[in-house]
């Protein structure tokens, strides 16, 4: 889907947990996230923790976004 | 009969396999095996599952092959069987405390009961628990129905969560199919087909040879992943759940004992029930045909966990134990789709990386056209791929006379929709419905190919 | 095959451009379609060589339609003439062969693509480098042909041979055997042997350094230059996409656990929060208790909302999700590329993927 849109003309970030996968499908801006069933949180963490975490992934996101790239990019 | 535990170093570990084949199933009191029949004392049974105090009712009923019968949802399947090696029981570590490594694997006896299953269903706990069925184009896709089934219709008490619902189920799943054995095989038994399979010696093992032995055959090692990616997608070994632990050799013929058994509730078609585990036929093929085709070198078990990291960890240590085999060529079996062909693909060339040449069993989920990419990952290592069909692919299976469990259910299963219910009563719905029909230890004959 | 069905007569339609229809070359490419009784052109070969086969056939009818015409009007044509091809009730429809004409096979390969769901055998002919091939190959069986008209006669006996197959009802297992292209489309089938056989035998073969073949040669995935990126987030509006499935509770567009065949567009207008109440997981691929507790694990709007406002860009008010969870690529390729219309109608500069 990441590569579709952006072929589309539209920059995407792929936040995603298996960023091998993203990889071989073609992704270009790539962030890593926690795991399969939580990509964007971590049950073990406090609440306050478990948002400040998702809240880092997003800013990677948006870092990614303003990042000039020529290829593939991973933003771990 | 059971055999001594043999002196250390002396032989390597051996299992005598007797096979008794039931041909009918029926209800009576007590339980026990006349002229080929299987009778069950049903309130024996029943009681012995509702001691657990989260089920409050089971429901026994029989299906067998040819019958117009379709079981749903389907969550385990089992073949009953007992071990007469005392202090080795079936099922370790689930029904009774069990290291494997305490002590090793004794050499003995197992006896199995053939030609009849244990099957559970109740309401759905995730969304991806199958159906069989015993008649009909459906029955072409699965060994499960050319099987009797005595199929254990369970209700979880209300207000259960999912993870202790699926538990609950499991277990007695064992319970029953423990109780059957013991009930039946206990006694004389009838004389049944009788294997002897020897299991490889391991490299630095009590007694194993200096170096691995070269007698000019192939030398074949063989990679088990497991499915493992959390609570309702879980399988255990020895009790332990398979994603708290690292990659790890087992001695083959465990499994024949139960060592290894399914909590889980990814796709019907390419999860590997219990029955599954118990028969696995790439451990089987190679034991059997060790010494004479190949050189069985050992099998490695290893999970498929939901981070990078975890995945990276596992097939690095898994690559690395396969390694220690040294083996000329490994098979590598996967359970369950989507990331786990990311598992694969790094379980691969992680081993060709060391030289090693692979063969890799998987399914495929081309979209029902077939039209799309069946994998969602990749390598160019992979160039030794066995199909084991596109699970996508469409079938329509006409209405059957009976229904064990619920066959509303049919629209939620993983390979349906709320448009799989045609006017004719029929519905049509992905192979992934259905349980086994492209399982990836090669039990099916299906497979596909480019048209 | 029954006797009856041995000595019956099969009714073929034909279609063919301008120039096979006897009309004439490239000025004449604009005329609209028509109907001749009969053969005509090639048609007269393909009758002869179906009776060289033991075939009975008749060409019933022959529709002519001008190459720039079909192009220009495809599916004006294809609306009218279908009804027409279907109302001489033909058994089987052949098209071409188009060998490398472009236009002319794009135009055999749209008659036939619409024939088949109709349960009309419909098959046609060209050249590996004809555009028709790409565009038609997985719906259509297409013989391969020369590249000129050189190759007419081996091009009409290899359809003639596929024909009385699909007149017979035979089921056309391996393509390629009967001189067609590959579709492209995997197809299940029984093998005499079961897999975990196959395997070994693979093993055995790769090992000993024999030729092996295996049964899903890796594919190739194509990659998107990377979009530029956006010099400034102030202003700049961007748009949440998950594939991990998360949808108002109660999943009202019905979309699959797994194989999803669509995907939900959902409003955020109002939102500073995911709640188990109002929302949950779809997705039948990973255990969805995590997600459903907080289905912001999954489609972070509480902190999107938060960084909204730091950070001056503005969230999508509308956000897209599908099940990823044994979808085809296909599939996701097409949900996405209709998302991606609407994201760039919209105004949408930048879109954040969550997968699971």
């Amino acid at each position: 889907m990441a590569k579709e849109i952006e072929r589309a003309g539209i920059p995407v970030a792929h936040v995603c947990s298996i960023i091998t996968i993203s990889q071989t499908v073609g992704a270009n801006r790539i962030v890593p996230s926690v795991a399969i069933p939580h990509p964007l949180g971590n049950p073990k963490l406090p609440a306050a923790e478990e948002q400040e975490l998702r809240q880092n992934l997003l800013k990677k996101a948006l870092d990614a976004l303003q990042t000039p790239i020529e290829e593939q990019t991973v933003f771990s | 009969m059971s055999y001594a535990k043999p002196k250390e170093g002396v032989q390597p570990v051996t299992h005598q396999w007797n096979k008794i084949t039931v041909s009918d199933l029926g209800f009576s009191s007590p339980t026990r095996l006349e002229g080929g029949k299987l009778f069950i004392h049903i309130e024996e049974l029943t009681s012995l599952l509702q001691s657990d105090p989260n089920i409050v009712d089971v429901k026994l009923a029989i299906a067998r092959p040819g019958e117009s019968v379709r079981i749903i949802p389907v969550k385990d399947v089992i073949e009953p069987r007992m071990s007469l090696i005392p202090d080795y029981p079936v099922f370790p570590g689930v029904l009774s405390a069990w290291d494997p490594d305490a002590n090793g694997i004794l050499s003995g006896e197992i006896v199995s009961l053939s030609g009849m299953v244990v099957t559970t269903v109740g309401s759905i706990v995730g969304f991806q628990e199958g159906l069989i069925d015993m008649s009909g184009p459906g029955a072409r896709y699965s060994l499960f129905s050319r099987k009797h089934h005595l199929v254990l219709d369970i209700t979880v008490k209300k207000g259960t969560d999912r993870h202790e619902h699926e538990k609950t189920v499991r277990m007695a799943g064992f319970k029953a199919s423990d109780y059957i054995a013991r009930s039946v095989l206990n006694h004389p038994l009838p004389a049944g087909s009788r294997e002897t399979l020897i299991n490889p010696e391991y490299p630095g093992s009590p007694g194993s040879p200096k170096s691995a032995g070269r007698s000019g055959l192939p030398r074949i090692a063989y990679l088990y992943m497991l499915q493992t990616q959390g609570l309702l997608h879980d399988t255990y070994y020895c009790g332990v759940d398979v994603k708290t632990m690292l990659p790890r050799r087992i001695v083959p013929t465990e499994v024949l004992f139960g060592a290894i058994v399914s909590g889980n509730c990814v796709s019907a078609c390419d999860k590997n029930t219990t029955y599954h585990q118990q028969n696995n036929p790439i451990i089987l093929e190679l034991l059997r045909r060790h010494g004479t085709d190949w050189d069985f070198a050992g099998c490695v078990i290893t999970n498929e966990n939901v981070t990078l990291g975890d995945k990276q960890r596992s097939s690095t240590l898994a690559a690395e134990l396969i390694a220690s085999l040294s083996p000329d060529g490994v098979i590598v079996s996967k359970e369950g789709f989507g990331n786990p062909d990311a598992d694969l693909m790094m379980n691969c060339s992680k081993i060709e990386t060391h030289g090693i040449k692979t063969v890799l069993l998987t399914d495929e989920f081309a979209g029902q056209d077939g039209a799309s990419q069946s994998l969602t990952d990749t390598h160019p290592k992979a160039d030794a791929i066995v199909s084991t069909g596109n699970a996508n692919e469409v079938v329509v299976l006409p209405p059957l006379e009976k229904v064990i469990g619920d066959d509303r259910v049919i629209t939620e299963l993983a390979g349906g929709s709320s448009k799989c219910l045609l006017p004719d009563g029929s519905v049509a719905i992905e192979l992934q419905a259905l349980i086994g029909s492209t399982n990836q230890l090669g039990f099916e004959r299906i497979s596909s190919r480019m048209k | 095959m029954t006797e009856a069905s041995r000595n019956k007569k099969y009714r073929i339609v034909h279609y063919v451009n301008q120039f096979f229809g006897g009309v004439g070359g490239e000025e004449k490419a604009d005329i609209e379609a028509f109907t001749i009784q009969g053969p005509q052109g090639p048609g007269r070969l393909f009758e002869k060589l179906f009776r060289e086969e033991n075939a009975d056939v008749e060409i019933v009818a022959t529709v002519v339609c001008g190459d720039s015409y079909f192009a220009d009007n495809q599916e004006n044509v294809l609306r009218d003439q279908i009804p027409v091809i279907r109302g001489y009730h033909p058994d089987l429809v052949v098209a071409g062969p188009a060998f490398n004409a472009g236009r002319y096979g794009m135009a055999c390969g749209a008659i036939c693509q619409a024939l088949e769901p109709l349960g009309i055998p419909a098959i046609t002919a060209m050249y590996k480098e004809n555009p028709g091939l790409d565009q038609y190959r997985k719906a259509v069986l297409i013989v391969e042909s020369a590249s000129t008209v050189s190759g007419m006669d081996d091009a009409v006996r290899k359809m003639v041979r596929l024909g009385v197959k699909r007149l017979r009802g035979e089921k056309i297992e391996s393509p390629k055997a009967e001189g067609c292209f590959e579709q492209g489309i995997r197809q299940n089938y029984f093998h005499e042997e079961p897999a975990y056989r196959r395997a070994l035998d693979m093993l055995l073969r790769k090992i000993s350094g024999e030729p092996f073949e295996t049964e899903y040669p890796i594919p190739f995935f194509d990659r998107v230059e990377p979009q530029p990126a956006l010099t400034d987030l102030k202003g700049v509006t961007i748009a949440l996409v998950t594939s991990g499935g998360i949808v108002p509770t109660g999943n009202p567009d019905h979309i699959e656990s797994s194989s999803a065949s669509k995907y939900g567009k959902y409003s955020l207008e109002g939102l500073t929060t995911l709640k188990t109440k109002t929302h949950q997981s779809a997705h039948g691929g990973y255990d969805n208790t995590y997600a459903n507790e907080d289905p912001n694990r999954v489609l972070p709007i509480d902190m999107m909302r938060k960084l909204e406002k730091a950070m001056g860009f503005k969230v999508h008010p509308w956000y897209y999700a599908t099940v990823g969870n044994g979808t085809s690529v296909d599939n996701a390729q097409k949900f996405a590329k209709e998302i991606a219309v609407e994201l760039i109608r919209d105004g949408v500069q930048a879109v954040i993927l969550t997968s699971t």
